[in-house]
């Protein structure tokens, strides 16, 4: 079965093209960008502020059980074009990763059917590779914790 | 983190990329290795330790020689290491879908 969800990053470049194929209608995919509630909910992560709009900005926070901040990010919006298009930078808070530049792109294929591109550009190849190992890294992790925790329990 | 015992650290470097490959065919001695490259034997030495270090290399000691070849399995971590990035955004992408699929707009 071919991948719905495709990442192309090319070795020694610092950008990373993902795209995806919807089952949505483009306008319903736009709107997954553009209301704040419905990008909490796909996104999990709570939106602090989401102006959809030219030179509007947005922050994302997610905390964990303990209400501690766990992850946050901000951004500026540069270009809004309803249904077709929105640029804007996204920069994660409290960490060493450089702000980076997403060119998110809404493509009808079909009355039902959309095509997103979401092209981002890193400061350099270093980061773009550090930020694609994230989830790798943090898989890494988890499994490590699962592994303590079971460990824990058997003493 | 530590930057020197990671593997992506480690195939930034040309050197190291073209020693990769060239056991990649058959194990070689360090000697064997190094007579590939203009660069000093230390430097062939510094570059199959680190290598070593990260586990993309492993050595296999045979009589008085020891032999370096490639170690499979971390190779494949390589292959792989942009998956569980595809795999984050698929399963938002997923969860995107069908709740728009449900989404009944309020006019």
């Amino acid at each position: 079965m071919e991948l719905k969800t495709k990442v192309n990053a090319e070795e020694g470049k610092q950008d990373v093209l993902v795209t995806r194929e919807f089952d949505l209608p483009v306008d319903l995919l736009f709107r997954a960008y553009i209301e704040p509630e419905l990008v909490a909910q796909w996104m999990g992560t709570k939106v602090l502020k989401l102006e959809s709009k030219k030179h509007g900005s947005y922050q994302f926070e997610t905390v964990d059980a303990k209400g501690n901040v766990v992850f946050r990010a901000n951004g500026v919006i540069h270009e809004f074009d309803s249904n077709r298009k929105i640029t804007r930078t996204f920069e994660m808070e409290n960490t060493s990763f450089a702000v980076q530049l997403e060119f998110l792109e809404f493509e009808k294929l079909a009355n039902n059917r959309s095509k997103l591109h979401m092209h981002i550009i890193f400061k350099s190849g270093t980061y773009r590779d550090q930020l694609l190992q994230l989830p790798f890294a943090q898989g890494i992790n988890m499994a490590h914790n699962r592994l303590q925790d079971i460990i824990s329990q058997l003493n | 983190m530590n930057l020197r015992r990671d593997v992506f650290q480690a195939i930034a470097d040309p050197t190291r990329r073209a020693i990769l490959l060239l056991v990649a065919s058959q194990s070689m001695t360090a000697g064997a290795i190094a007579a590939n490259f203009d660069t000093a034997r230390p430097t062939v030495s510094k570059h199959l330790q680190i290598l070593t270090e990260c586990e993309l290399l492993a050595q296999q000691q045979n009589g008085r020689e020891v032999y370096y070849h490639l170690n499979p399995q971390k190779i494949k971590e390589i292959a792989d290491f942009i998956e569980p990035f595809r795999k984050l955004w698929d399963d938002r992408f997923n969860t995107l879908e069908s709740i728009m699929q449900k989404y009944k707009p309020n006019k």
